[in-house]
C-alpha cells in the first residue's frame, strides 16, 4: 500500500500545526464560530448532538495493521473505547474534546493518516473498491488512480470554497462494490477498443433528498489527463453551481438542471483550456505510486486448492455448519488462486452497525498482519476486508474472529444492515435507527430466514439526508418525524451497485414495532414469489411493487 | 467623484507587488464593458470573468470581491484571469480571513484589503505556512509531482 515520502509526511504535518494554530485563535476569541466552523470541518470535527465527532480519513478503505491498532487507540485514549466505521469508508469517533483534536491529528501523522477534508464544502476522501488489487474480476487495482486524485485534491486552493461537499470514487470492475454512480464523480476505469487504459466520468450522482444515479459524461478520458479532466469538472461546478439554497447546491441540481450534454459541453470547453496550462502530473508519478500497490507475494500452490464454494460445501459435509456458512457468506473470489478476501462484519446481531471496539480493533489488525499481507480496508457497507487470506488458513482465521465477537456469517445478507448514526447521536436526524436496525437483525435471527433470503440488502437513514443510504437499499427504511413521534417509511427496490436504481416508497409510513413486521411481511411476499436463481430485488422487478404492497396493508 | 464601490489604497493591508497602485475606484464589470477608460474592475461572485479576457490590455486591477468568505467563485475568477496571461493586479475584498490568504496566493491573488484588518503575525505565519503544494497553478510554485521527477 501507498507510502508517504518526506513531502507528504510534511504536507500532512503542516496540516496539524496549522489546525493547532486554528484552534488557538479560536479559542482566544480571534475568530467567531462562524469563521472556525469550515476550518474545524475540513478537519473532520463536527459538532453533533452530545459532543465532537471526529472523522478520520482512510484513503479508498485501505489500511495496514499499524493504523489500525493507531485508530484503536485513539478509541481508548480519546474516545469511549470504540469507533464507528461509516459508508464512506471512514472512521468517526463520537465523544471528542475540541482540546483534544490537535493531537489526535497529531497521532494520526504519525501513522500516515488525517482527518483532512473528510466534512466541509471540499473535495472528502476518495473512496474505492474494498476488494481492490484482489477481486477476481477487475480489469486493474483503481487505487493508484485514487491515490493521485487523493494529492492533488488535498489543498486545492481552488475547491476547499465549494457550493456544497463533493465526493468522488474510483472503480475498476464492471461489478460495483462502491456505490459509483451515486457519487458527485464516479470514475470507472476502463479500456477503449484500442487497448488502452482510461477513465470513464459519470457526473452528478448522489443520495440525499434529491437522489440521483450520475450520467455519463465522457466514456474515455486517457490517464495522462485524468487530473486535468477532473479539475475542468470541478470548475464549471464551482462557477455555476447553486449557491442560494444548500438543499440544491450538490452537482447533481446543476447537471440536472443544466441538462447533462451542456454540462459535458462546458467541461469540453475547460478541459481544452485547461490541457493547455499544463497541471497534470506527469505518467511517471502514476507509475510511482503504482510501485506500492504491487500484488504481494501470494504463495502459489502445487496442489489445485478448492474455491470458497466447494470449500464450503466440503465443510457441511464434515458437519462443521457454522464455518460452512461463514465461508459461503463471508467470502469472496480473489484474483489469485487459492486466496479469498473475507469480509468481517461488523452487524452482530443486536450490535451497532459498523461499530467496533478498540479491542476488536487490535484483534483486526494482528489478523491482517498475520493472515492479509498486513492489510485491511475498510467497505462502504461498514465492515471490515483481509483481502488475501489463503483459503487452507481460514479454519485458523474463523476461530480467531469467533473468539473476538467478529465471526457473524451475514455479508449482504438483511442482517448486514447500513444504518445511520440516527437520532442516538446525529443533531439533523428525525427519527433513530439503531434500534431498528437492531430489533430487524434479531427478529430475521430469532425466524432463521437470513440465509435463506439470500442478498438482501437493508439500509436504513434517520432523515433525509439519506446518510444509511435508505435510496439504495433492496429494502430502504427512511425515519421520519410525523407530529412529533418516530415514523418510518418502507422503500423496495433500490441498488448501489452496477444495476443503480432508486428504491420506491411503499405507501404510508409505520411505527417502530410495525416497520420490523412490514420488512419481515416483505420478505415473506419474496419468499413465496421467487424463481430460480433470484434474490430479493430480482423478484421484486420482475412482479413489481403490487404484490408487495397488498401484503403490507392488506 | 463619489464612489463607494471600489477599495482604496488605503484599504490594501498586503501587497506583493512593487508597481504603484491604481488611484481610481473599480467599477463594475458590467460599466467596465460599457466604457473604455476604467483600468479597475471589481468582480462580483456572480459574474464570469471570462468576459474580461477580450480586455486585459487595458486593465491594471481586478478586484474580486468575497462578500462572504465561504462563497469561494472568487478563487476560479482569480485563476481564469492568470491563466489568460493577465498579469496586473488582483487585489481581494471583503470578507477576507487569515485562512484565506495561503489558498488565495495560490489562486493569483497578490494583494489584500479584507474589510476588517488582519492580525499582521498570523496573517504573515499563515502566507508563509506551506512550504510545498500538490498541484499547480499559476503562481510559479512547483508542485511536489515536479519535485519528484525533476
Amino acid at each position: 500500500m501507498y507510502k508517504y515520502d518526506s513531502y507528504d509526511q510534511q504536507m500532512v504535518d503542516t496540516r496539524v500545526a496549522e489546525f493547532r494554530d486554528q484552534t488557538r485563535r479560536r479559542l482566544e476569541g480571534k475568530m467567531t464560530e462562524d469563521q472556525f466552523k469550515p476550518l474545524r470541518l475540513q478537519n473532520g470535527l463536527y459538532l453533533q448532538l452530545h459532543a465532537y465527532m471526529l472523522r478520520v480519513a482512510v484513503p479508498y478503505g485501505t489500511l495496514n495493521a499499524t493504523q489500525m491498532h493507531a485508530l484503536a487507540d485513539i478509541a481508548d485514549k480519546y474516545d469511549r473505547g470504540y469507533g464507528h466505521f461509516t459508508t464512506r469508508q471512514n472512521i468517526q469517533y463520537n465523544w471528542i474534546k475540541l482540546e483534544d483534536a490537535p493531537d489526535i491529528l497529531a497521532d494520526l501523522a504519525k501513522v500516515e493518516m488525517h482527518a483532512i477534508q473528510t466534512s466541509g464544502n471540499c473535495i472528502r476522501n476518495i473512496s474505492s473498491d474494498q476488494y481492490a488489487g484482489a477481486a477476481a474480476d477487475e480489469l486493474i487495482d483503481p487505487r493508484p488512480y485514487a491515490e493521485l486524485l487523493r494529492q492533488w485534491s488535498s489543498f486545492h486552493p481552488e475547491f476547499l470554497h465549494l457550493p456544497r461537499k463533493f465526493k468522488i470514487c474510483v472503480i475498476a470492475s464492471d461489478n460495483d462494490r462502491a456505490a459509483m454512480r451515486l457519487h458527485d464523480i464516479g470514475i470507472q476505469i476502463v479500456k477503449n477498443e484500442a487497448g488502452e487504459i482510461g477513465c470513464a466520468f459519470y457526473v452528478g450522482g448522489g443520495m440525499g433528498r434529491t437522489p440521483m444515479i450520475a450520467p455519463l459524461i465522457r466514456e474515455f478520458v486517457p490517464l495522462d489527463q485524468l487530473i486535468t479532466y477532473s479539475e475542468a469538472a470541478l470548475r464549471v461546478y464551482n462557477r455555476y453551481g447553486r449557491r442560494d439554497n444548500k438543499y440544491k447546491a450538490r452537482i447533481k441540481i446543476l447537471v440536472h438542471e443544466m441538462g447533462k450534454d451542456e454540462y459535458a459541453r462546458q467541461v469540453e470547453e475547460e478541459f481544452a483550456h485547461l490541457l493547455e496550462q499544463g497541471i497534470e502530473p506527469p505518467l511517471a508519478e502514476l507509475e510511482r505510486i503504482k510501485t506500492f500497490f504491487q500484488p504481494p507475494p501470494f504463495v502459489s500452490s502445487e496442489v489445485e486448492t478448492p474455491n470458497a464454494e466447494r470449500l464450503s460445501t466440503a465443510l457441511e459435509a464434515n458437519g462443521d455448519a457454522a464455518f460452512a456458512r461463514w465461508v459461503r457468506a463471508n467470502c469472496s473470489a480473489h484474483k489469485a488462486p487459492g486466496y479469498v478476501a473475507v469480509t468481517i462484519s461488523l452487524k452482530p446481531v443486536g450490535g451497532i452497525p459498523g461499530d467496533a471496539s478498540a479491542d476488536q480493533m487490535h484483534v483486526m489488525a494482528d489478523l491482517a498482519k498475520e493472515y492479509s499481507f498486513d492489510e485491511c480496508r475498510v467497505t462502504h457497507a461498514q465492515n471490515i476486508v483481509l483481502p488475501h487470506v489463503e483459503i487452507g488458513r481460514l479454519n485458523e482465521l474463523y476461530a480467531k474472529l469467533a473468539e473476538a465477537g467478529l465471526a457473524t456469517a451475514n455479508i449482504d445478507q438483511i442482517g448486514d444492515i447500513i444504518a445511520c448514526p440516527g437520532l442516538d447521536y446525529c443533531s439533523l436526524a428525525n427519527a433513530r435507527s439503531i434500534p431498528v436496525a437492531q430489533k430487524i437483525a434479531q427478529r430475521f435471527a430469532e425466524n432463521g430466514k437470513g440465509e435463506t433470503l439470500g442478498q438482501l440488502k437493508l439500509k436504513i437513514s434517520g432523515c433525509i439526508n439519506a446518510c444509511g443510504h435508505h435510496h439504495a437499499g433492496h429494502i430502504g427504511i427512511l425515519g421520519v418525524d410525523k407530529k412529533g413521534t418516530e415514523n418510518y417509511q418502507l422503500l423496495l427496490g433500490g441498488s448501489e451497485a452496477e444495476d443503480t436504481s432508486l428504491a420506491k416508497i411503499t405507501g404510508p409510513g409505520f411505527d417502530e414495532a410495525g416497520i420490523v413486521d412490514a420488512v419481515e411481511k416483505a420478505a415473506d411476499v419474496y419468499l413465496a414469489r421467487r424463481e430460480d436463481g433470484e434474490r430479493f430485488l430480482d423478484t421484486y422487478r420482475r412482479i413489481g411493487m403490487d404484490p408487495f404492497k397488498e401484503a403490507l396493508y392488506a | 467623484m463619489p464612489d463607494t464601490l471600489g477599495t482604496s489604497p488605503d484599504d490594501v493591508q498586503f501587497r506583493f507587488r512593487d508597481d504603484e497602485m491604481v488611484d481610481h475606484a473599480a467599477v463594475t464589470v458590467d460599466a467596465f464593458l460599457d466604457q473604455s477608460n476604467a483600468a479597475a474592475v471589481r468582480i462580483e461572485p456572480g459574474d464570469d470573468a471570462r468576459e474580461l479576457l477580450p480586455h486585459l490590455e487595458r486593465i491594471r486591477l481586478v478586484e474580486v470581491n468575497f462578500p462572504g468568505f465561504m462563497d469561494g467563485r472568487g478563487y476560479s475568477s482569480a485563476r481564469v484571469l492568470r491563466e489568460a496571461g493577465y498579469d496586473g493586479e488582483i487585489r481581494a475584498v471583503g470578507e477576507v480571513l487569515i485562512d484565506q490568504l495561503a489558498i488565495m496566493r495560490r489562486c493569483g491573488f497578490d494583494a489584500f484589503a479584507p474589510a476588517s484588518k488582519l492580525d499582521e503575525a498570523d496573517a504573515e505565519a499563515a502566507f508563509n505556512r506551506w512550504d510545498d503544494v500538490y498541484q499547480k497553478t499559476t503562481d510559479g510554485r512547483a508542485p511536489i509531482w515536479q519535485k519528484r521527477h525533476g
